[in-house]
């Protein structure tokens, strides 16, 4: 598998991505910045965590104008997959690839625990490894995290399979308290309706390694690596 | 006559924080008066936060060597050796006083200013801690306060993408009007890529990197040299306004322009800016440094010389470069879309000159700036010894249970994890040991290696007796890190005290000193790095004396390292250490029997570094399943934070042959650690421990989901829990 991960000024998750894609797939991911205009031949992209541009205006405006954006966004309409984390997430619904917007969290604070996630759609190349409604335990980290679109797409989403993961508690009890940022309908991943987009909030690359504490984020770039090598 | 050459009266000195001694000083050591850019940048390395001028005979009694020690103080950072051709690169700093005024940027350039230190070294920041002490709880401004605070350390330290892993906070009525906040960095650089801020050669460019220089934090170090007053929010304009993104944008560049071979020197600006950064880097090279003020990057049109020299804006860097490298340089920088200024060379002449609009506005001998700063034998005054009380004389509580959830689910003991989930403790995926335990640790990214760090000091010890505080904050952090698994290597200080012109307060320093030397002594931890804060008062009341310790640790495998979380129903649980039972000074005595005499619980270096020693054998052996240092609400505690972590209770059975339960449970006697094991390994702790002649006594057994204290009280966990983790959200409600 040949990832490309885009660096924008900013990032801070690139190498810990990357970290994640070359243990799963045995080979060092391709690390692009935000200035080129041209991608290498790719068969997964990845938008990585962080603050892109200090994420000073809205999280991921600055980032979606990038030069090398128009060649992703190019990219993903010609089918190749795109995997956006915290920050690349907000870079997905900025540059509409994906739908919605991450507002400010709902508790108005920096929010940085591990939370429970429920597989809500597992037929994806991200989500191949899991089962339905299996409970994995991921991080999140982020302040704008808040997921929400109007009743149309929402129901769109619902109604596509569209919605990839929800927060939910470590029985799987999706909502309340366990939602960490008031994210609609619990939601903390979605995909296009090809499904070969992903954005989620949730760190699946910082619980991919028992050292760390857990590996429930492995099996996503385990069935990435399955799926396109 | 220029804005320059102003009259030097007695008001334009007292305002520049010089006493006339030290202005009669500076006159006759250049042989003239001064103009004002010259005052100013005097004023700037002759304050007690640059000059150490009250400090610095005591510091000098410090232990700063090592094998282990690669640098020590008097660099941004110390270096210490952590194998594999590899060295931890630290520092702790205080950003007190702004913190106060404007928490959320204070404590945020706060932690832009301690990663700059690092990264500056050529070291990559890893780990992110902070100490942080406030006022009263209920006090009006304390909940402002902490959420600024917070909220700053994670505003910073999360866009730059490092993690925060760990720290402390306190709440006591001491810190009311001048809150604490010191931040800590850890880095880590291949130890033949080491930079150090000593200029060289003549003629070779000094440039300057980063942010554009604006007109703020004018005089920030000289404020941080003064006491305060009620008038002291009118200070705000010498805040600084942090910049995360571009702090995130120079170390890249800084660290990517240090893989070649183009710095000869590098020094950040961090208090006193471009002054204290040029003096110190042609001090350290005996040289001289002409400096043109017309190619320095500017925010905004007309700043004079004066404020340019002492402007404290954020995100710059200062660099002497090897001439033939120096367009590469600029390429590195440009990319990052970085400011890069030639602004002067080194010169031999062993002065400070500095140009502007085609003027010398400033002619100053290097050596009289940086060296001939006053240095004070401050008179002082012991701190009367605090009367032993015996423990008889501290009553038991009414109800036991109801003081035991009283004190884990108040606001010395409550979880922080309210504070901690506010920042990005896991970025850089190597964070093996998250907040709440001992100590942090982090991986050495690529290696088994973990770095294992801790903040710790005891202020109502230290209140009590300077000496045994300051000798229990270091033990403290020797036994954190040995909990973990961490062989302790060196330390980095803090040092916030008083007013140091009032004998008492420089007493309270002076014990502190003596204290911290001689377990750093003892425990083999020398300070390499550290930092002294003075002055923290507010109309003429002190803060009690607080010498906040940072320490580093080298796990040489991760796999081996432990934590405090109980593990397994039926592992045995045993305490290291003798249990005398001593209340005074402890949490207990000050929280529920308002007892606040007393002499803080003795230190016994010896035995320390004996129990530790043992500790870290057992767990090298892999046969601990959980360990945790005893500290502030004595054992109890610490079983039930074990329990906490765990989520399984445990049975306490008290041996009360001498000594009351409630000093048993909750005295704070030193040098004690509480460690699981699996029954079946008991007989061979045992025997080590015997013969290493450590005390060691069965406590009680791990399961249930309660703390049973046998025969007793029996509280569950589930009540306990609730108490511990809701403390801090609910003060902190909206």
């Amino acid at each position: 598998m040949k990832a490309s991960v885009i660096v924008f000024p900013g990032s801070n998750c690139d190498r810990d991505v990357a970290v994640s894609l070359a243990a799963a797939s045995g080979t060092s991911p391709r690390m692009v910045w935000h200035a080129e205009t041209d991608l290498p031949k790719s068969d997964l992209i990845v938008l990585p965590g962080g603050f892109s541009f200090g994420d000073y205006l809205r999280a991921g405006a600055m980032g979606a104008r990038s030069p090398i954006m128009r060649a992703v966004i190019d990219a993903a309409h010609a089918g190749t997959p795109v995997l956006g984390i915290c920050n690349g997430f907000q870079l997905l619904t900025e540059t509409g690839l994906l739908p919605g917007a991450l507002m400010r969290n709902a508790a108005l604070k920096f929010v940085c625990r591990d939370v429970f996630l429920r597989v809500t759609q597992p037929d994806s190349l991200f989500t191949a490894r899991y089962v339905q409604d299996q409970v994995i335990r991921v991080p999140v980290a982020h302040h704008d995290g808040n997921y929400f679109a109007d009743a149309e797409t929402v129901a769109r989403l619902e109604g596509d399979g569209c919605v990839a993961f929800r927060y939910c508690d470590g029985a799987g009890s999706v909502g309340g308290a366990a939602n960490p940022n008031g994210s609609i309908n619990d939601i903390a991943g979605v995909f296009d309706p090809a499904r070969r987009i992903l954005g989620l909030m949730p760190h699946p690359e910082r619980l991919a390694d028992p050292a760390l504490g857990g590996t429930d984020g492995q099996p996503m770039f385990a069935s990435l690596v399955e799926c396109l090598s | 006559m220029s804005a320059n050459d102003v009259e030097m009266t007695a008001e334009l000195i007292a305002a520049h924080g010089l006493s006339d001694d030290e202005f009669a000083q500076i006159v006759r050591l250049i042989n003239r008066q001064p103009n004002l850019t010259e005052l100013g940048i005097f004023s700037a390395m002759w304050n007690e936060h640059c000059s150490y001028k009250s400090s610095r005979v005591w510091l000098r009694t410090l232990p700063t060597d090592g094998p282990q020690v690669v640098c020590g103080p008097g660099e941004n950072a110390g270096i210490v050796d952590i194998g594999d051709g590899q060295v931890a690169v630290f520092k702790m700093e205080s950003h007190n006083h702004p913190s106060f005024i404007e928490p959320y940027q204070g404590a945020a350039t706060g932690v832009g200013g301690i990663m700059r230190d690092i990264f500056t070294m050529g070291a990559r920041p890893v780990a992110n801690l902070n100490a942080l002490r406030f006022g009263d709880p209920a006090h009006p401004k304390t909940r402002h306060l902490v959420s600024g605070v917070v909220a700053g350390i994670g505003g910073y330290g999360n866009c730059i993408g490092v993690p925060t892993v760990g720290g402390e906070v306190n709440f006591d009525s001491g810190y009311n009007g001048n809150i604490l906040v010191n931040a800590m960095c850890v880095g880590i650089a291949d130890a033949d890529k080491v930079f150090y801020s000593a200029a060289s050669g003549i003629g070779n460019p000094v440039v300057y990197v980063g942010s554009k220089t604006g007109r703020d934090g004018i005089h920030g170090a000289s404020m941080a040299s003064a006491e305060f007053d009620d008038k002291s929010e009118e200070k705000r304009p010498t805040v600084q306004v942090g910049d995360p993104f571009t702090e995130k944008l120079l170390l890249e560049a800084c660290l990517e322009l240090m893989a070649g071979d183009a710095v000869i020197a590098i020094q950040d600006m961090g208090a006193a800016g471009l002054t204290c950064s040029a003096v110190e880097m042609a001090s350290k090279g005996g040289l001289g440094l002409l400096l043109d003020l017309d190619k320095v990057p500017c925010r905004e049109a007309g700043m004079s010389a004066y404020e340019m020299m002492l402007s404290e804006s954020q995100e710059r860097m200062l660099m002497v470069l090897h001439p033939d490298r120096t367009e590469a340089a600029r390429e590195i920088f440009a990319r990052w879309e970085l400011d890069f200024a030639i602004i002067g060379e080194t010169t031999d002449t062993r002065r400070f000159v500095i140009q502007h609009g085609g003027e010398i506005v400033a002619d100053l001998p290097v050596d009289v700036l940086a060296e001939d700063a006053p240095v004070y034998q401050r008179p002082w005054t012991p701190t009367p010894a605090a009367p032993a009380i015996g423990s008889d004389t501290i009553a038991a509580p009414d109800d036991l249970a109801a003081a035991i959830v009283q004190l884990v689910g108040g606001p010395h003991l409550c979880s922080r994890r309210w504070v901690w989930e506010q920042y990005d403790h896991m970025v850089m995926g190597d964070t093996v040991q998250r907040p709440g335990g001992d100590a942090a640790v982090v991986r050495v990214h690529g290696t088994r290696k973990g770095l294992a760090a801790t903040t710790d000091v005891t202020p109502r010890y230290c209140l009590a007796d300077p000496k045994e505080g300051g000798k229990q904050a270091i033990a403290e952090a020797y036994r954190n890190l040995s909990a973990v698994g961490a062989k302790p290597l060196a330390t980095t200080d803090c040092l916030n005290f008083g007013n140091p012109e009032k004998p008492e307060t420089m007493g309270q320093f002076v014990g502190c000193i003596e204290g911290i030397g001689e377990a750093c002594r003892a425990l083999d931890m020398p300070i390499v790095s550290g930092n002294v804060s003075l002055y923290n008062e507010t109309n003429g009341i002190a803060i009690p004396p607080t010498p906040a310790i940072g320490a580093v640790g080298l796990i040489d495998d991760i796999a081996q390292m432990t934590t405090s979380a109980l593990r397994d129903a039926g592992d045995l649980l045993f305490i290291i250490g003798e249990t005398g039972g001593h209340l005074g000074q402890s949490l207990y005595a000050r929280e529920i029997a308002n007892v606040s005499e007393g002499a803080p619980p003795p230190v016994h270096l010896a035995t320390e570094r004996r129990h530790g020693e043992f500790v870290r054998a057992q767990i090298a052996a892999e046969g601990v399943n959980a360990v945790h240092d005893i500290s502030d609400g004595g054992m109890i505690v610490a079983a039930i934070e074990m329990a906490l972590a765990g989520g399984i209770g445990c049975t306490i059975k008290l041996d009360t042959g001498n000594c009351a339960p409630h000093a048993l449970l909750f005295g704070e006697d030193q040098g004690r650690y509480l460690v699981t094991v699996p029954a079946a390994r008991a007989a061979h702790l045992s025997a080590a421990a015997a013969e290493a002649a450590i005390p060691l006594q069965q406590l009680g057994e791990v399961g249930g989901s309660d703390i049973v204290i046998d025969g007793i009280t029996a509280i569950p966990l589930a009540e306990l829990a609730a108490a511990h983790e809701n403390w801090l959200p609910e003060l902190m409600r909206l």
